[in-house]
C-alpha cells in the first residue's frame, strides 16, 4: 500500500480525460509506485469517468502494469531463448542469492522485486534485465552484484 | 541482378541532411512520392512484407479528412534489436518517413507506438523530435508527431492490437476486414509502418527508386538490418542486401558448428543446416522482420521450442480459443512427449493442432505459432522425443 496523494489529479491534469489517457495515467504511477492499488484504480475511474473494472481490465492487460505489490526496483530478467542460452541462469540464481528472495518474489524491505519477463530488444548482449526502464546488458555474476549494490545505496 | 552471395551494405545509417531529402520530397506530388515507394519495391520492415507503396495508395485514396500515420516501434519479436538500433541512431529518419508518408495520405497526425521496454530512449527520442517539428514547419510542412507508449504486450506490435492500446484498451486485435488503410487509429484511415520501413522510405526519396532497385532480388528489393544472435562470434546489426541463402549467411556469422538457424524470430522459420543452401532469406524463401538466431551442435532443439511455446502461451491476448488453448496445449503437448507420457506419434496430433491454428486463429500471432514448431518438430523429431 501506498499513498497517492495529488498524483492522479497531476497526471489526469497532464494527459487529460478521455479514454486514451487511461495508459499514459497509469504507467505514470507505475513509474512512481512501481504497481497499482485497487483504491488508485478507482481513483483512476473516477477522474476518467469510467468504470473501475474497466481501469483494471485494461491494467491486467498489460505486464509492465503490475496490480500486485512490488518492490521499489523492479528486476526484470529476460527469459527469452538468447538470454537463456547466455546465462540467465547465472543471474538469475545470483540475485536469489544476493537478495534471499525467489523469482516473484518481493525482498521485506520492499526495495526490490525479482520477475523474468520476455524478450526485452538485447538478444546480441545477452543475457540483459532491466531494473525498471533501464536496461543492462552482457551481464555477469560479478557484474550483476555491483549493480545491485549501487541500487541499495542510491 | 545476378546475386552473388552475402553483401554488406551501408545505407540505413548513412547520415542524410533532412532538410534536403523533406524539401525535395515536399516538392513532389503526392502521386509521384507513392509511385517512387511502389517502384522501389519496398515491403514492410516489420516480418509482414505488405508493399509499403500499396498501403499508402491505399490509405490516399479514402475520402475521409482526418487520416493518421502510426510508426510501430513495438518491436517484441524474440531476437529483434534492429528498431531499437535505428531508434537510437537514426530517428530523424523515421521522423522523416512518418511525415513524407503524412503528406502522400493527407494525414497532418502521426504516433510513434513505443515499446515499454525502450522506455529509456523516450527523453533523448522526445529531444530530437522537438528539433524535428521546428525543421518541418520552416520547410512548411503541416505534421505533428506524438508518441504512446506500450506496457509490455507482445501482442500490441499487431496493428489493430496497437490501436487498441493507443486508445486506452486492452491491446487485443481487432477483426480483418476492415483494414486499417480504411479504419485504423480511432477508426480513421491509418497508415501504420514499421521503424525501419519509414527509415528506409527516407533512403529511397535521397536516392530514388531505380537505385534502390538496384539491390536485392525481384520479390525482395534492397537491403534490409538484420539481427544477429544465439552461437555467432560476431552477434548485432548488419545491413545486408537481400537475397542471400541461409548458406551465405552462415559462413559469414557462423562459429563454424552451426546446426539451425531460427529466421524471423519465435514466429519464423527454423531452417537445419541440410536446408542451409536451398533457402533464400527473403520473401521468395524464408522471410524475416530481421531477426537471426543461430544454433550450434551443443543446443537443444526441445530447450529452443520450448522456450518459444512457453513465449507465446504466455504473450496470446487469450481472446480466440485457437490461440489460447492452442498454445497452452502444444507447450503442455511437447512436454509430455519429452517426458514418455504419450506415444512420439502425439506429435502428429500436434502438428494437427498447429495447423488449425493457424486457419482459425484470429490474427498473426497464432497464426505463426505453427511455423517454428512445424519446422523444428520436422527437422528435430529426434531431440524433441528423446
Amino acid at each position: 500500500m501506498y499513498q497517492v496523494g495529488n498524483l492522479v489529479k497531476e497526471l489526469t491534469d497532464k494527459h487529460g480525460r478521455a479514454r486514451e489517457s487511461l495508459m499514459p495515467v497509469l504507467q505514470g504511477i507505475v513509474e512512481k509506485h512501481s504497481y497499482l492499488t485497487d483504491e488508485v484504480m478507482v481513483e483512476v475511474a473516477k477522474e476518467l469517468d469510467i468504470s473501475a473494472a474497466e481501469v483494471y481490465g485494461t491494467a491486467s492487460f498489460y505486464t509492465f502494469l503490475d496490480t500486485a505489490p512490488k518492490g521499489k526496483y523492479v528486476i526484470r530478467v529476460c527469459k527469452t531463448i538468447s538470454c537463456s542460452m547466455k546465462g540467465k541462469g547465472e543471474i538469475i540464481q545470483t540475485l536469489e542469492d544476493m537478495l534471499k528472495i525467489k523469482v516473484g518474489e518481493t525482498t521485506s524491505d520492499k526495495l526490490f522485486s525479482l520477475i523474468e519477463t520476455n524478450c526485452i530488444g538485447w538478444c546480441h548482449k545477452a543475457p540483459a534485465i532491466l531494473i525498471n526502464e533501464m536496461p543492462y546488458t552482457e551481464l555477469s555474476p560479478e557484474k550483476i552484484v555491483e549493480i545491485i549494490k549501487s541500487y541499495m545505496q542510491k | 541482378m545476378k546475386k552473388t552471395g552475402l553483401n554488406k551494405v551501408d545505407l540505413i545509417f548513412e547520415a542524410v541532411d533532412p532538410k534536403e531529402v523533406l524539401t525535395k520530397a515536399f516538392n513532389m506530388s503526392n502521386d509521384e512520392i507513392i509511385q517512387q515507394v511502389l517502384e522501389s519495391g519496398l515491403k514492410g520492415r516489420g516480418g509482414a512484407g505488405f508493399p509499403t507503396g500499396l498501403k499508402w495508395k491505399y490509405t490516399a485514396a479514402e475520402k475521409e479528412t482526418e487520416k493518421y500515420v502510426v510508426c510501430n516501434a513495438d518491436e517484441g519479436e524474440p531476437g529483434t534489436f534492429k528498431d531499437r538500433e535505428l531508434l537510437d541512431r537514426a530517428a530523424y529518419k523515421m521522423y522523416g518517413g512518418m511525415t513524407i508518408a503524412g503528406k502522400a495520405i493527407g494525414a497532418k497526425n502521426g504516433i510513434v507506438y513505443l515499446r515499454g521496454e525502450y522506455r529509456f530512449l523516450l527523453p533523448q527520442l522526445l529531444r530530437e523530435l522537438e528539433s524535428f517539428h521546428k525543421l518541418i514547419k520552416e520547410i512548411g510542412y503541416d505534421f505533428t508527431i506524438r508518441y504512446a507508449l506500450g506496457s509490455g504486450a507482445y501482442i500490441c506490435g499487431e496493428e489493430s492490437a496497437l490501436f487498441e492500446s493507443i486508445e486506452g484498451f486492452r491491446g487485443e486485435p481487432r477483426n480483418k476486414p476492415p483494414y486499417p488503410t480504411t479504419s485504423g487509429v480511432y477508426s480513421k484511415p491509418t497508415s501504420i509502418n514499421n521503424v525501419e520501413t519509414l527509415v528506409t522510405v527516407v533512403m529511397i526519396i535521397q536516392h530514388g527508386a531505380a537505385a534502390y532497385n538496384q539491390l536485392g532480388t525481384k520479390d525482395s528489393r534492397g537491403s534490409k538490418v538484420f539481427s544477429v544472435s544465439g552461437d555467432t562470434p560476431t552477434p548485432g546489426i548488419f545491413e545486408l542486401e537481400l537475397g542471400m541463402t541461409v548458406q551465405e549467411f552462415v559462413n559469414e556469422f557462423g562459429d563454424g558448428d552451426t546446426k539451425a538457424v531460427q529466421v524471423g524470430g519465435a514466429s519464423g522459420f527454423c531452417v537445419p543446416r541440410k536446408k542451409f543452401n536451398t533457402t533464400i532469406i527473403g520473401f521468395e524463401g524464408v522471410p524475416t522482420g530481421g531477426s537471426m538466431k543461430l544454433f550450434n551442435s551443443s543446443r537443444s532443439m526441445y530447450n529452443v521450442l520450448h522456450n518459444y511455446l512457453d513465449f507465446f502461451a504466455e504473450e496470446s491476448c487469450g481472446q480466440c480459443t485457437p490461440c489460447r488453448v492452442g498454445c497452452q496445449q502444444l507447450l503442455k503437448g511437447v512436454e509430455h512427449v519429452k517426458k514418455g507420457a504419450v506415444k512420439s506419434t502425439y506429435l502428429n496430433e500436434l502438428t494437427k493442432l498447429a495447423d488449425t491454428m493457424k486457419i482459425a486463429s484470429k490474427c498473426g500471432l497464432g497464426q505463426s505459432v505453427g511455423n517454428a514448431f512445424k519446422t523444428i518438430v520436422e527437422n528435430f523429431k529426434e531431440e524433441i522425443i528423446y
